[in-house]
C-alpha cells in the first residue's frame, strides 16, 4: 500500500479484433499521481494521451478497451470493479473536464440544474440545497452574477463561461482527482489564462489532484508539478516539470522543445522533427520514435527501450540517452 | 516567376485596406430569439472600420480573440464576401466588387483545416491541373512539369500527383493547400490560422515553409493566428484586432517589447510561458469581449480596460502614430492613453463596468 491517489501499471489499451491480433493503441503505460499533485500528460494527436485519461475515467469509446494492466484509485482496482460501483466514484472521487464544453453540456437543461445534479445524486442534497451549492461553485469558478447565469442554457453562454460551468460541475462534489482533457485548447489566450487560474486556485484551495492532458508544453509548464511525455502510445519520459522541460533526456522531448516557438526566446531557430508520427497500423518495431530520431542506431529498432531512471524521479525510455545513471 | 515581372513598378503597399466595414443584419424569429433577447439592435458589426496595409514581401500577422473579425477580413480580402463599405486597393487600384479571373488570381488563401479544405475525391494532380489550365498559367503540355515544380516548392515529391488527400498527414495536406494557392502565382497569400490544426513538431516545418516562400518568391503574406509565440517567430509586423477594428500595429519586436494598447498588453501577459517565473500576474484581463451587436460607446475596449478613464467612455479613439518613429514602420495605437501607459500603475483597480460587459454575453 502506498500513499498514491492513482496508480496506473502496465496499462495496455486497444481494440480486440476477431481472428487477428489485438490493435494496441496505448502500450505499457505506468504512472502514479499523489494527492495534491498536478500531473501533465503531453503528446501529439494520436499519442494515446486522451485514451489513457479516458481509461482512468472509465469512458473509453465503444470497441476500445483496457486489454491488460491495472488502474488503482486509492488502493482499489478500478479495472476489476463492477460498473455500478465505479460509477459511484465518478463525481465525489474522480471528475472529468472535457475539451469541448458545448458538446459535453446538455443543451436543453439549464446549467445550474446540470451542476446541481451531482450534489443531489452523490451527496443526497435536496433540490434547493444542491442549487445553492451550484451557485456557490459557479461563483468559485469566477462566473459573475451566478444566480442569473444558473438559469441560462449552455448556448446562451460564451466559450469561457461554458468551460467554467464544466469546471463548476466537475468540482461540485469535491472530487479528490480531477481529470482534464485539453480544457483550454478551444479557448482564446486571455480566456485560457483565466480558466487556468481558476483551476490552479481550486486545486490549491481543496487539495484536489489534477491530471492535465494537453499538447501545449507551456501550459503544462504553468499548470503542473509533474509530467509525462507520450509518443505513439508509450510514455517516453517522465519526471517533475522542471526536470523534463529543463533537462529533457528523450530525443522526442528534446525535439518537441526545439520545434515549439518560445515567446521568451524569439531569436531561437525552430528545429522541426523530421517525418511524422507513425500511424496506429504501421508502428515500427522497437522504439516508435527511431525513424524520426537523429540519434537512432540499429539497436533502436530491435526492441522497445526499457524505461530507465536518469536522475532521481526522472525516467526516460531511450537506449542512447537514458542509460547514463544505470 | 513570369507573372510577377509584368507588374507595373509600384512602390506603395501591395494591399491597402481602407475603412472596411462588414455588417450583418440578423432577422427572423429564431436568430432574434437566440442572440438578441431583450436587445433591439439586430445589426452585427463584424468589421467596424478596418484600415491596414500589407507591404511587398512582408509577413504581417493579424492577431485577436475569436469573434474579433480576423476571418471576416480574410474573406473580404480574397473576394469571398463583399464588404459593406470601404475599399480594398491592390497596387493602388481598387479591387472590383465582383472579381474576374485575373483579379482573383492575385490574392490566394490557405485555410485553417487541411482536412476539410481539400476535396477528398480529386487527386492532387487533377486539383493542380484544373487551376493551371483555368488560369492559363502554363501551356497544356507543361502542366505536369509545373505541377511537379509546385509540389517540390512546398517540399513534396512528384509521386504525390496521383495520390488523394486522404493519403497524406495533416502537415502534408497543409503543404498541398499551399501548393494549390501558389499554383496561380499570386502576389499575396492570406493564411487563416494555417498551423493551429497541426501538431507542434509539424507546425515548425510549415512555419519554415512560409518563411522560405516569402524569401524566395517575394510573397506578401497576411498571417492570421492566435498563437503569439508563432506570430513573434514568423512575422515582421503585427496588427492586433479587437471587436472589428485594428487597435495596434507595429514592427513585431517593437509591439511585443513596448505594447501601446492595454489589450495588446493583456494578450501578451496571457501567453503561457516556457520560462519559469516569467508570467506576469499583474495584468489579467477580466471578462470576455462584448457582443459585436452592441459595441461599447467610446473606446471599444473600455469596459475591460483597467486604465479606462472618463474620456475613454466617450471618445472612440482612432489608430494614430504613437511614440517616436523608429525605422520604416510607425507604431500605431488606438488608445487615448497610449503615451502614458508606461507610467500607469499595473495595480488593479476593479473596473465597475466589467461585470456589465460580461452580462451582454447572455441576454
Amino acid at each position: 500500500m502506498t500513499d498514491m491517489l492513482l496508480e496506473v501499471e502496465d496499462l495496455v489499451i486497444g481494440m480486440r479484433r476477431a481472428g487477428r491480433p489485438d490493435a494496441v493503441i496505448v502500450d505499457d503505460v505506468s504512472f502514479s499521481v499523489a494527492a495534491h499533485e498536478r500531473f501533465g500528460i503531453v503528446g501529439e494527436s494520436g499519442s494515446g494521451k486522451s485514451l489513457t485519461l479516458r481509461a482512468v475515467a472509465g469512458l473509453l469509446p465503444k470497441g476500445v478497451e483496457v486489454l491488460s494492466g491495472r488502474i488503482a484509485y486509492a488502493g482499489k482496482s478500478l479495472t476489476g470493479m463492477p460498473p455500478q460501483e465505479r460509477r459511484r466514484l465518478m463525481g465525489p472521487e474522480i471528475a472529468m473536464i472535457f475539451q469541448e464544453p458545448m458538446t459535453a453540456l446538455n443543451p436543453v437543461i439549464r446549467v445550474g440544474e446540470q451542476i446541481a445534479e451531482g450534489p443531489r445524486r452523490h451527496l443526497g442534497l435536496s433540490k434547493k440545497a444542491a442549487n445553492t451549492v451550484a451557485i456557490e461553485m459557479m461563483a468559485r469558478t469566477g462566473i459573475p452574477d451566478p444566480e442569473r447565469r444558473a438559469r441560462a442554457y449552455p448556448h446562451e453562454l460564451s466559450g469561457g463561461l461554458r468551460q467554467r460551468i464544466m469546471i463548476a460541475m466537475a468540482v461540485s462534489c469535491n472530487p479528490r482527482l480531477l481529470l482534464c482533457d485539453e480544457p483550454t485548447t478551444a479557448l482564446d489566450v486571455t480566456v485560457q489564462h483565466q480558466v487556468l487560474k481558476v483551476l490552479e486556485g481550486l486545486c490549491a484551495d481543496t487539495g484536489t489532484a489534477l491530471i492535465f492532458v494537453t499538447h501545449d508544453l507551456a501550459v503544462v509548464n504553468q499548470t503542473c508539478t509533474d509530467m509525462a511525455v507520450m509518443y505513439s502510445g508509450h510514455i517516453v519520459e517522465s519526471g517533475t516539470v522542471a526536470d523534463v522541460l529543463g533537462d529533457a533526456r528523450h530525443p522526442y522531448t528534446q525535439g518537441l522543445l526545439g520545434s515549439a516557438p518560445d515567446f521568451d526566446r524569439p531569436e531561437r531557430r525552430l528545429v522541426p522533427i523530421p517525418g511524422f508520427p507513425p500511424s496506429l497500423t504501421s508502428r515500427p518495431a522497437g522504439c516508435p520514435f527511431a525513424p524520426r530520431c537523429a540519434l537512432a542506431v540499429d539497436d533502436c529498432s530491435k526492441a522497445m527501450p526499457t524505461t530507465e531512471l536518469v536522475a532521481p524521479g526522472h525516467t526516460a525510455a531511450c537506449i542512447m540517452t537514458a542509460g547514463v545513471l544505470a | 516567376m513570369t507573372g510577377r515581372a509584368q507588374n507595373p513598378p509600384f512602390t506603395g503597399p501591395v494591399l491597402r485596406v481602407a475603412d472596411i466595414t462588414k455588417r450583418y443584419h440578423l432577422q427572423g424569429p429564431l436568430t432574434a430569439k437566440i442572440s438578441r433577447k431583450g436587445e433591439k439592435n439586430n445589426i452585427l458589426r463584424a468589421l467596424d472600420g478596418v484600415n491596414i496595409e500589407l507591404r511587398r514581401g512582408e509577413i504581417l500577422a493579424l492577431v485577436g480573440e475569436s469573434g474579433s473579425g480576423k476571418s471576416t477580413l480574410a474573406k473580404i480580402l480574397v473576394g469571398g464576401i463583399p464588404a459593406t463599405s470601404g475599399a480594398v486597393r491592390y497596387h493602388g487600384v481598387q479591387m472590383p466588387k465582383r472579381r474576374g479571373r485575373e483579379a482573383s488570381r492575385r490574392i490566394q488563401m490557405v485555410f485553417q483545416d487541411p482536412y476539410s479544405s481539400l476535396n477528398p475525391r480529386i487527386s492532387v494532380g487533377a486539383m493542380l491541373r484544373e487551376l493551371l489550365l483555368l488560369h492559363r498559367i502554363v501551356p497544356r503540355g507543361e502542366v505536369r512539369a509545373e505541377s511537379i515544380r509546385l509540389l517540390n516548392l512546398v517540399g513534396l515529391e512528384a509521386d504525390a500527383l496521383d495520390a488523394f488527400p486522404s493519403q497524406f498527414s495533416g502537415g502534408q495536406r497543409q503543404r498541398l493547400a499551399i501548393a494549390r494557392a501558389l499554383a496561380v502565382r499570386p502576389d499575396i497569400l492570406i493564411a487563416d490560422e494555417p498551423v493551429s490544426a497541426l501538431d507542434v513538431s509539424v507546425q515548425a516545418t510549415i512555419l519554415d515553409l512560409f518563411a522560405r516562400l516569402q524569401l524566395e518568391l517575394g510573397l506578401s503574406i497576411l498571417f492570421i493566428a492566435h498563437n503569439l509565440a508563432v506570430v513573434q517567430h514568423l512575422s515582421q509586423r503585427v496588427a492586433v484586432m479587437y471587436l472589428g477594428r485594428i487597435v495596434e500595429v507595429a514592427d513585431t519586436a517593437e509591439l511585443f517589447s513596448n505594447p501601446r494598447h492595454p489589450y495588446t498588453r493583456a494578450l501578451i501577459d496571457s501567453i503561457p510561458r516556457m520560462t519559469a517565473g516569467s508570467v506576469n500576474e499583474a495584468f489579467v484581463l477580466e471578462g470576455e469581449p462584448p457582443s459585436p451587436f452592441n459595441i461599447p460607446l467610446g473606446c471599444r475596449f473600455n469596459p475591460r480596460c483597467p486604465f479606462a478613464g472618463d474620456a475613454c467612455r466617450i471618445e472612440d479613439p482612432a489608430l494614430v502614430v504613437v511614440g517616436s518613429v523608429t525605422g520604416a514602420s510607425p507604431h500605431e495605437s488606438a488608445c487615448l492613453r497610449a503615451s502614458d501607459l508606461d507610467e500607469l500603475s499595473l495595480a488593479r483597480t476593479p473596473n465597475p463596468a466589467v461585470a456589465g460587459t460580461v452580462r451582454s454575453v447572455i441576454k
